[in-house]
């Protein structure tokens, strides 16, 4: 055989079920590629001892896996990359790394993040940014950077990660690699450290669109530690789709400007084209609101993050300083300390958004946008089966590019929060490299696909056609053709 | 000035005696060792979602449905936001805008709403004051936390203290008859506040309301509006205006003192909780509810007036439906005896003899049967036996149960029904009393109790009262 790590997760679980592959053989080349992390992606990784022993599996048959740092795993450090979680150590794990377990699959360790999932580049995270594999200078997209990163930088054969309002699709397009933000309530939450409760979705980050659907296969259903759990009717089958017609793409005429990277664009029409080439039909649709969708986001999203994180007091659990004997004084000092600025300007925003005065103006204004960018999707859906844009309107920018413009950093999210706002399913596909406004290496360009709600198989199937169609065979360092 | 009228509406905290808490798996629990029920979900860990306890809405529906409250087809979890210890998640997950049950009435009293929250958890003060200011440490108790509470809130139509404290023990007494709560107010399972406020009699408006908390007994209740409204009063005729604050009362002292004022008030900046879906209770769940709910005192109450069941007899049986029980079978038994006596007799005499004989429980586990005691009322109605050997007869069925009629021949305590014996035992106390004959001749009435007295020591009591004062007339 091979090198071990060339292997995707599907491969490798089918040769370790026939009995091709021994588990323990592979889930160790894993680890030890995992320990040679120089991308500060991983902030934690079982090594076998005692801590982790919570978390081990009982018959390794599926691929090891990286987990966010935003998933609970009981006895193992659990961040959500935040200062005021450091040391904190779970009493239980979530139901999403249960069913990783109970399905065979090890976990290989915790990855690193923005500060409780809030950010497009990693750089919010309490312990540093990530480094893009592809270029070492930039960010690897965010929230879930970590997990991009790995699975990009092949020190992990997949991870899970968390969108809200596009933290799975936008690293995981900065990465060249493919990540699909499941349906709001396919897969279960209990566990999933909060940021926004009505928008966050866990996901998989995978190298191929199959790896994908295994992995979504292995996540979703109904939980009873999730009233808003619903799981996916019929589970989720391999994709096997080669062409695709009989397809309609709808591109928003809105969403379809020219204010965004032009290798980003040149990308994106390449793609279309590479969709009529396989039997698809590319349509125009029109979503109105959504342009609307970051200023919607950046209420509602602020809002349940203000009242989610008021838990982190000093009281219970994680870091608790000053005080001195005063109840307020601890609080103030505990949260000034334990957060850093960009969950600090969120809580500000949240609780301004939802004070008594304002409710209505902002949140109650925000929650009326959200509908009517559902309802446009439900009337684009009417006439197509898909509705396709970039991931991202831009390639992996540089460390630092970003950080003193909170409003140029939320634009990163224009493309992939209206699906968010929606609920629905939506997945980023590599489609090809493009080398950076001011030179250095070429950079992946995602390709987002979303359908209907509890739309995955189809979506799956047809992500799967445009991949073998597009034949992306970037790797970090290696550069090959796209 | 015109008569000061008060204006009283109640905040009632019911604490639902499900197996466990309202959002989490662990069991409910009183008087344990602190924070032995808790688990990352009641203790607000990262991560961590809420269930809701399908009993706990059961219960709720119980309890809209005796207070006659409409039933909101979708209704909708809110969560309310602040800082404090004894609130791990720094919000309650309560009910907003549209809460499980809707308008009511108890009584004369109309329900606004009443509504399913989480109860917070206990926060006990170290040091002298017993309160957070002035402790040495403040220590969390998370057993609480999370029980599963109904708020109901009356509109303001109470017009006394005594008015308000009468009607929360009706409340009381209807919830502890659903069986979904202990209503213990000192334990804490009931909690009472009141919303107090005065205005001219005959006004429509509603003046400046206080709210009254940490009333934990019916008597403090009553004495905390009473102190408040007397405050007010004074307030407004010497001219000045009431503030809008929270009181605390303190039944040591009887006092009253400011816990915030209306610019200390928070902000809770509700809005829908994302966690849970609309709680849409089923048909079967609805239907089962309604099957479920007993007799309740107010209509209880209502149909025992209505057989001619004095007010307060009536109220005594309500609020005990075990002897109300066992009042309906005498009813049945002693047909054409009217319910009025037999109430008596069963609040009254049988009341007594129980706890003369210190049987613990009520009539309905005695030994004494209904058929027994409408027997007996039967006997002393058809003047075979005097009332004086009915409580004889009582007392011995209170111990060995049975028939009255084997007790009355055993002890020989059948009514003389010959006069002329009768008669020659009284003339017989006449001679033997003869000061007693002179000074009733004189007017004095009242000597006759000791002729009385006599014939009942000679008969054994067997005698009808009477008819031996009837013959002590005719002898004079």
């Amino acid at each position: 055989m091979t090198n071990l790590l060339d292997l995707t997760a599907l491969e490798a679980h089918e040769a370790m079920v026939a009995g091709d592959l021994s588990a323990a053989e592979y889930t160790a080349a894993w680890r030890e590629a995992a320990a040679g992390d120089e991308l500060n992606a991983y902030l934690w990784r079982a090594d076998g001892t005692d801590e982790g022993s919570a978390i081990a599996v009982e018959r390794d048959c599926v691929a090891p896996i990286a987990v966010k740092d935003i998933f609970t795993t009981e006895g193992v450090p659990t961040t959500a990359g935040s200062r005021i979680l450091e040391g904190y150590r779970p009493p239980y794990t979530s139901t999403a790394v249960r069913k990783l377990l109970e399905a065979g699959a090890p976990i290989l360790g915790k990855t690193n993040m923005d500060e409780f999932a809030m950010g497009s580049s990693n750089e919010n995270s309490a312990y540093g940014p990530v480094l893009n594999p592809w270029d070492r200078e930039r960010v690897p997209g965010g929230s879930s950077g970590g997990s991009a990163a790995v699975v990009a930088g092949a020190l992990a054969p997949w991870a899970i990660g968390t969108d809200t309002g596009g933290s799975i699709r936008q690293p995981a397009a900065f990465c060249g690699i493919v990540g699909l933000k499941p349906t709001y309530g396919a897969i279960s939450r209990y566990g999933m450290i909060a940021f926004a409760s009505s928008l966050d979705q866990c996901g998989p980050l995978t190298r191929t669109v199959s790896d994908a659907a295994l992995l979504l296969g292995i996540l979703q259903g109904k939980d009873h530690c999730d009233s808003t759990s619903v799981g996916l009717e019929g589970g989720i089958a391999l994709p096997g789709r080669q062409d695709l017609s009989g397809l309609r793409f709808g591109v928003p005429a809105e969403l379809r400007g020219d204010d965004y990277d032009s290798g980003v664009r040149e990308v994106f029409e390449q793609t279309l084209r590479q969709i009529e080439g396989l039997g698809g039909e590319i349509a125009e649709v029109s979503l109105p609101s959504s342009e609307h969708g970051i200023s919607a986001y950046y209420v509602i999203a602020p809002a349940e993050a203000s009242s989610n994180l008021a838990r982190y007091d000093g009281v219970r659990y994680g870091m608790r300083t000053g005080g001195d004997g005063d109840l307020i004084e601890m609080y103030e000092t505990t949260r000034s300390d334990g957060f850093g600025p960009e969950v600090k300007r969120r809580i500000m925003l949240g609780t301004y958004a939802l004070s008594s005065g304002y409710y209505e103006a902002y949140y109650g204004q925000a929650q009326k946008v959200r509908t009517r960018i559902a309802e446009d999707f439900t009337g684009a859906f009417s006439t197509v089966d898909f509705v396709v844009t970039p991931t991202a309107p831009s390639v992996a920018f540089k460390l630092g590019e970003k950080t003193d413009d909170p409003l140029a950093m939320y634009l990163n999210d224009f493309f992939t929060v209206p699906m968010s706002l929606a609920g629905i399913p939506a997945i980023s596909i590599p489609a090809g490299l493009v080398e950076p406004e001011g030179g250095g290496p070429r950079l992946p360009v995602g390709f987002q696909i979303a359908g209907p709600a509890f739309s995955e198989q189809k979506l799956l199937d047809a992500a799967y056609a445009l991949e073998q169609g597009i034949g992306f065979g970037g790797r970090p360092g290696g550069d090959a053709d796209a | 000035m015109p008569e000061l009228e008060a204006v009283i509406g109640l905040e009632i905290h019911v604490q639902l005696a499900t197996k466990t808490k309202m959002f989490c798996g662990c069991e409910l629990s009183f008087g344990d060792e602190p924070n032995v029920h808790t688990c990352p979900v009641c203790l607000a860990h990262p991560g961590v979602l809420p269930v809701p306890n399908e009993q706990a809405i059961r219960y709720a529906l119980q309890i809209g449905l005796a207070l006659g409250c409409e039933i909101a087809p979708r209704s909708i979890f809110h969560r309310k936001n602040y800082f404090y210890p004894d609130n791990p998640k720094a919000y309650q997950i309560s009910q907003y805008d549209i809460p499980i049950c809707g308008a009511g009435r108890l009584g004369d009293v109309r329900i606004h709403r009443a509504h399913l929250e989480e109860d917070a958890a206990k926060t006990i003060h170290v040091g002298e004051s017993g309160r957070i200011h002035g402790s040495d440490a403040s220590l969390v108790d998370f057993n609480r936390g999370g029980t599963p509470l109904v708020e109901i809130v009356t509109e303001p139509d109470l017009r006394g203290a005594a008015e308000a404290a009468e009607w929360a023990r009706l409340l009381r007494e209807t919830v502890r008859q659903l069986g979904v709560s202990d209503v213990n107010m000192e334990e804490g399972s009931l909690r009472v506040d009141a919303n107090v406020s005065v205005r001219p009699a005959g006004s429509e408006e509603l003046g400046t309301k206080t709210e009254l908390k940490n009333m934990n007994s019916f008597r403090f209740l009553q004495r905390g509006v009473e102190a408040e409204l007397a405050r007010q009063r004074e307030l407004v005729e010497a001219g000045g205006t009431v503030e809008q604050e929270t009181l605390h009362f303190d039944p040591g002292s009887g006092s009253l003192t400011s816990l915030r004022s209306k610019e200390e008030a928070h902000d809770y900046r509700y809005f829908p909780e994302p966690d849970l879906v609309p709680l849409a209770p089923t048909e079967e769940m609805l239907l089962e509810a309604r099957e479920s709910l007993p007799e309740l005192p107010a209509a209880r109450i209502e149909r025992y007036e209505g057989i001619g069941v004095p007010a307060d007899v009536a109220l005594t049986l309500a609020t005990d439906p075990r002897t109300a029980g066992y009042f309906e079978n005498v009813v049945e038994a002693a047909d054409g005896i009217e319910p009025r006596v037999l109430a008596n007799w069963v609040t009254g005499e049988l009341a007594a003899a129980l706890r003369q004989a210190e049987v613990d429980g009520g009539a309905a586990d005695s030994r004494v049967s209904p058929e027994a005691l409408g027997a007996l009322v039967r006997m002393v109605q058809e003047k075979k036996i005097s009332h004086g050997s009915a409580k004889t007869v009582l007392a011995a069925l209170v111990l060995e149960g049975g028939d009255p009629g084997p007790i009355v021949e055993r002890e020989g305590l059948a009514q003389m029904s010959d006069s002329g014996e009768l008669e020659a035992i009284v003339e017989k106390a006449m001679a033997d009393n003869a000061a007693a004959v002179e000074k009733i001749r004189e007017g004095n009435n009242k000597a006759i109790g000791a002729i009385i007295g006599a014939v009942m020591r000679e008969t054994k009591g067997r005698a009808d009262g009477g008819e031996v004062n009837r013959l002590i007339q005719e002898k004079l």
